[in-house]
């Protein structure tokens, strides 16, 4: 069961070409994906972290196949999810559901939540009215949702309560993958855990695989077997989260976690405060991205981008991984 | 059983759209009079049979130009007197709201299919369809657009449908306009990203998933339309573009009576009349379709 993988991306990028100006046309090309490859299997959860602007969203968008990246390619259940035919890319796309971040704008208002429900099984497959609405209202029920509300429109839910039709929305069609595109900062810290709590109940029962992406180290901590640091469109830190979390090895790694607040006293460490903005993508600096908010640069980082190489279990890109580990 | 029951209880628990939107339009006075004006518009038409004291061709040779009934000289007969051979111009303006209801259905009908056809396809595909399309609608504005129906008119002949058919382009651009700015605001929320995920096809996202969040400003546009559409076909009706006399259209109506202004005011104020009151109808509904569909006019 386990040697089995749902999602294989090798070297995934997307650029976006920027056309600027009236009359001298000048064209820029923004990064806004440089590179990432990861491998998700059956039951896990993957999560991706950065600061707004890294490419997490676009990643989710790759992966959900709404765009096509311009490099690399990605497999879904083995098949190629980039150079196959349009009939394979449609058995796919069933195969990937997502949930959004803002539940008020990912719930069609003008559709009852039954139909909201139903649209997927309308699309894909067979099934009459009566089969629908039994399985629309198998999985309200799932995600705890009451059957009366199986004929109100979405404005009439709370924040909390549409993000769960946005969950069993995903799970129509038995995904093997959600990917969650921050499916809890919208939401109030007690509701949040309620999300969390049902994300993780449904993946144990359908052995589900999460493509998490947040910025939310206490969450990520909370429910990822993997985890993926980005910056500006690159990963810098990748592997297990105990490892990860245990011991962070990356400048910028070591700087978000510092900044997670913690109850417990004894956990408390010492604050890495990061200067400066998050360089535009359109313009990153030379060598490492993130040399110019780095305390640890030196000469070697202005000028040489590090490679993602392999220190202490895990992947990372830093001249000095080994100083750290 | 037990659980239909249930789930249409729990559906009278929030107020009704309709309710809802009631509540909003009632508010707003100038608007229910407007709609109180179009209902018995509409109830003449439909009934002008059964209602109008006489056939409106029928000319009475002996009551030519007699004023109306309260005036000297008037008859209970012509209760707003008859016009220069002898109609009486209370059937004519009764069987006239027919036409010019007919017409502003007709226009409406007309514009707003091709508008939303047009518009929604160039907003969701863009690109040089897009630019086309919105071009040639710029081109269609920048024209006067009474000159624009008077001149299509003139190419297809004078007649009521031709009228009908020249209004219809005339406006056509306000409604592909409208309709693509509101699926432009749409086409990138995430409840469409959404739709697409799960392998809706371009033909059911744009009409089944976008069209029915862009349909209040439509409807609106589509009400005020009305009273453009009854206007046009009135002036060019006066111009002899339109509707061809005996028919009882307002418009020909004034402008075959003008020549009598000077001694018989009641040909030419009555069907003025007529036309003022209905065009306002439908502008005051309309405002207040407006404001009653828009949710930040809610409380």
């Amino acid at each position: 069961m386990n040697e089995k993988t749902i999602i294989k991306a090798r070297n995934l990028k997307k650029y976006y070409t920027i056309k600027d100006g009236m009359i001298f046309k000048t064209s820029s090309t923004l990064k806004a994906l440089d590179g990432a490859s990861f491998s998700i299997k059956p039951g896990e959860t993957f999560s991706v972290v950065g600061e707004s602007g890294c490419g997490k969203s676009t990643l989710a968008r790759l992966i959900t196949m709404i765009e096509r990246p311009t490099f690399g390619d990605f497999e879904v259940d083995g098949i190629n999810a980039v150079t196959s035919d349009p009939e394979a890319m449609k058995a796919l796309r069933e195969r990937v559901q997502i949930v959004f971040q803002d539940p008020y704008g990912s719930l069609n208002p003008r559709k009852k939540v039954g139909a909201i429900l139903e649209e997927p099984l309308l699309i894909n497959t067979q099934l009459n009215a009566a089969e629908r609405r039994e399985k629309a209202l198998a999985i309200m029920e799932k995600v705890g949702l009451r059957k009366e509300q199986y004929s109100r429109y979405p404005h009439m839910f709370s924040g909390g309560q549409r993000q769960r039709i946005a969950v069993a929305r995903a799970l129509m069609l038995n995904p093997s993958l959600v990917v969650a595109d921050e499916p809890v900062s919208a939401l109030d810290v007690s509701v949040q855990a309620q999300v969390l709590n049902l994300l993780m109940d449904l993946q144990d029962e359908m052995n589900l695989a999460y493509l998490f992406i947040s910025h939310d180290l206490s969450v990520v901590q909370l429910i990822s077997n993997h985890v993926m640091v980005m910056y500006l469109g690159r990963p810098v830190e990748q592997g297990e989260k105990d490892i990860i979390f245990g011991n962070p090895i990356h400048p910028y790694t070591r700087a978000l976690l510092a900044a997670t607040p913690h109850v417990d006293g004894k956990d408390r460490t010492k604050r890495i405060i990061l200067t400066g903005e998050i360089p535009s993508p359109l313009n990153p600096p030379s060598g490492c991205t993130f040399h110019k908010r780095c305390v640890h640069m030196t000469d070697i980082c202005k000028e040489t981008a590090p490679e993602f190489r392999s220190v202490a279990e895990r992947m990372v890109s830093c001249h000095h991984a080994e100083k750290f580990s | 059983m037990s659980e239909i029951t249930a789930v249409t209880q729990e559906n009278s628990a929030p107020p009704h759209p309709l309710k809802e939107f009631w509540k909003y339009f009632s508010e707003n006075k100038g608007a229910v009079v407007g709609l109180y004006v179009i209902l018995i518009a509409v109830f003449l038409a439909v009934f002008a049979d059964y209602i109008a004291p006489h056939n409106p061709f029928d000319q009475y040779r002996d009551a030519l130009l007699q004023p109306p009934s309260w005036m000297a000289g008037g008859s209970s007969k012509f209760f707003l007197g008859t016009d220069d051979v002898g109609r009486d111009i209370l059937s004519r303006l009764i069987y006239g709201a027919r036409l010019s209801l007919f017409v502003g259905v007709i226009v409406v009908t007309l514009s707003l299919a091709a508008g939303i056809v047009f518009g929604v396809t160039a907003g969701y595909f863009g690109g040089i369809y897009e630019i086309l399309i919105m071009r040639f609608m710029d081109i269609i504005l920048a024209l006067p657009s009474l000159l624009m129906a008077l001149a299509i008119v003139a190419i297809l002949g004078p007649s009521l449908q031709n009228a009908i058919l020249s209004i219809a382009v005339v406006v056509l651009p306000h409604y592909v306009r409208l309709t693509r700015a509101s699926i432009l605001s749409e086409k990138n929320k995430d409840y469409v990203t959404a739709s697409r995920v799960c392998g809706s096809g371009p033909f059911r996202m744009m009409f089944a998933v976008l069209l029915p969040n862009c349909m209040a400003p439509l409807i609106v546009q589509a009400t005020l339309g009305f009273s453009t559409a009854i206007l046009d076909a009135a002036a060019l009706g006066f111009l002899g573009m339109g509707a061809q006399p005996p028919t009882p259209e307002w418009g020909a109506m004034l402008a075959n009576a003008l020549q009598f202004v000077q001694r018989a005011w009641w040909v030419v104020t009555f069907p003025g009349l007529a036309i003022l009151i209905t065009v306002l109808a439908f502008n005051l509904a309309g405002d207040g379709l407006r404001d009653a569909l828009d949710p930040k006019m809610k409380r």
